[in-house]
């Protein structure tokens, strides 16, 4: 099972065996993993499960689909390595992800 | 002797009249009167996305199911938002362009000037000036003696509040309320007398904006709303394009105001009628946090919005046709049991309790949520500091409206904590 390493806004780190096919949003819930409202639970429509990847993660979790683009857009606290954790799906290459959470949820 | 009863008091059940193309939600006479609920449970179950053909405000559809409102409101290229998002048309010699109304990339551009206000990192700094009026306005009130919620705690609540945002002149706080109560006002509510008056006292709201604009244009203030739109790279202009202008200062006004006022009564409704939820409240008070959304679920002070198809297209079976004016129902998704478990009980401490539509999803979600669910944080932590129970004493007023869902009075007496 591929390792994902969240990381607080504080800096608490906590790792979790992730599923392959979930979504990084779901393994965050699912581990009682703070940061993430996930209002809309996952329909990439309200953009509360903000997380900014690690940089050298970048090319290995995909580009943003149109539909979440425009959500991201919505948020003035974007940062180029801005994505929606439930656009996410764990794949065994992703084994060692970091996942850094936001200040704020919107 | 035997009170008379007004024709609107009684109304027919939805269970009995034929599900046809004559079903009609949209009577303000519903809302009312709280008579709604029955209609759309009914189309929920048989037609939850019904079409019909005849009311005041012309023919559209009504869609009434969760995942069939999620639907339309995440996807905007197909249901439009341009000219309108509530079931009644603007009239065409009157219209008021406003952002919540257009669709990208203008809607994008503009939207992104404003939501700085409402970011978190704002909000935080706004936390004590919020809690400060809220204390002094709670402090003030008279307890064992009947009063009304709307007028002393709900309006003057949400309207000090906005008077904040936009660094409005304070003394004149109560104009917004006003014009807020006068853009969404329909001639039988009896707000105002006619359209005339309607457009004189917008037009009076425009000529106050416009000169705040132009002030904050040469003397910029600290991060409020019309220093926002006056430094903006979309809407820097907007002054010149006074209809604009206006419809966006309405949207604004309308938008922190009416909702989170109707909410802030809705709470109180809602835990009267459930004393059980009250007494777990009283119980653990950090029950607040999750009452919350549920209080706004509960309320959905806006009842819908609306879209207008752009293509010929398809939706849980029906097809809808470009052009056609489709109605969201949130007040419905709200109670959808296929979605939202116990629907229709209101449950403080429920396991989701953001997992609702009273905010609508996509790129027009509310842009406040946040704002909206810290005040009645606030307030309800103050409330519960200081009084045992907020008694309502006799029949709530609601607001002739299916898109403002709200209250216009709610008298309680005040119980001090033992």
């Amino acid at each position: 099972m591929p390792k994902i390493t969240y990381i607080q806004f504080d800096g608490t780190e906590s790792s979790v065996d992730a599923a392959v096919g979930t979504t990084v949003m779901n393994n965050a819930l699912d581990n009682l993993i703070p940061g993430i409202d996930a209002d809309c639970g996952g329909e990439c429509s309200c953009a509360t499960c903000h997380v900014l990847i690690d940089e050298n993660w970048m090319t290995k979790v995909g580009q943003p689909s149109e539909a979440e683009e425009s959500m991201l857009d919505l948020n003035p606290d974007r940062a180029s390595n801005s994505r929606l954790s439930c656009q996410i799906n764990v794949s065994e290459e992703m084994d060692g992800l970091i996942v850094n959470l936001p200040e704020f949820q919107y | 002797m035997s009170e008379a009863v007004k024709p609107e008091d009684t109304f027919v059940d939805p269970y009995s009249i034929p599900l046809d193309s004559k079903f009609n939600v949209a009577q303000a006479t519903l809302f009312e009167q709280d008579a709604q609920w029955g209609y759309f449970e009914r189309l929920r179950a048989e037609s939850p996305v019904h079409y019909c053909d005849e009311s005041e405000f012309g023919a559209y559809w009504s869609v009434t199911k969760y995942k069939d409102i999620m639907y339309v409101d995440t996807h905007h290229d197909i249901f439009s938002s341009e000219g309108g998002i509530v079931i009644a048309d603007q009239d065409e010699d009157f219209t008021l362009p406003m952002f919540i109304a257009m669709d990208p990339p203008v809607h994008d551009d503009q939207r992104r000037v404003v939501s700085p206000v409402v970011q978190p990192i704002n909000l935080a700094k706004l936390e004590g000036t919020i809690r400060e009026r809220v204390v002094g306005l709670l402090d003030e009130l008279p307890i064992g003696e009947e009063f009304d919620w709307v007028d002393r705690i709900s309006i003057e609540l949400t309207t000090q509040m906005l008077a904040t945002l936009f660094d409005f002149p304070f003394e004149d706080r109560r104009k917004l309320t006003r014009w807020s109560d006068v853009a969404t006002a329909n001639e039988d509510m009896g707000i105002i007398d006619s359209e005339e008056q309607r457009r004189e006292e917008l037009f009076d709201c425009l000529n106050t904006f416009s000169e705040l604009f132009r002030e904050r244009q040469k003397n910029p203030g600290n991060n409020d709303l019309i220093t926002m739109l006056a430094h903006g790279e979309a809407t820097k202009d907007m002054v010149d394009r006074p209809m604009e202008l206006l419809g966006n200062i309405i949207l604004l006004i309308v938008g922190g105001n009416d909702t989170t006022r109707n909410s802030i009564t809705g709470g109180v409704v809602a835990l009267n009628e459930n004393p059980a939820e009250y007494e777990k409240l009283r119980k653990n008070p950090a029950l607040i946090n999750s009452m919350v959304p549920e209080i706004i679920r509960w309320q959905t002070p806006l009842a819908h919005m609306r879209r207008r198809a752009v293509v010929d297209t398809e939706l849980n079976g029906q097809k809808i046709k470009a052009g056609d004016k489709v109605v969201m129902w949130y007040v419905s998704g709200n109670r959808d049991e296929e979605e939202i478990e116990n629907a229709n009980q209101f449950i403080i401490d429920r396991a989701k309790p953001r997992q609702h539509v009273a905010f609508g999803f996509g790129i027009h979600r509310c842009m406040g949520n946040r704002l909206a669910e810290m005040q009645l944080r606030i307030v309800w932590e103050e409330i519960m500091k200081r009084f045992e129970f907020v008694e309502v004493v006799g029949k709530p007023e609601r607001i002739l409206s299916s898109f403002v869902k709200g209250y216009s009075k709610l008298p309680v007496v005040l119980h001090a904590k033992k």
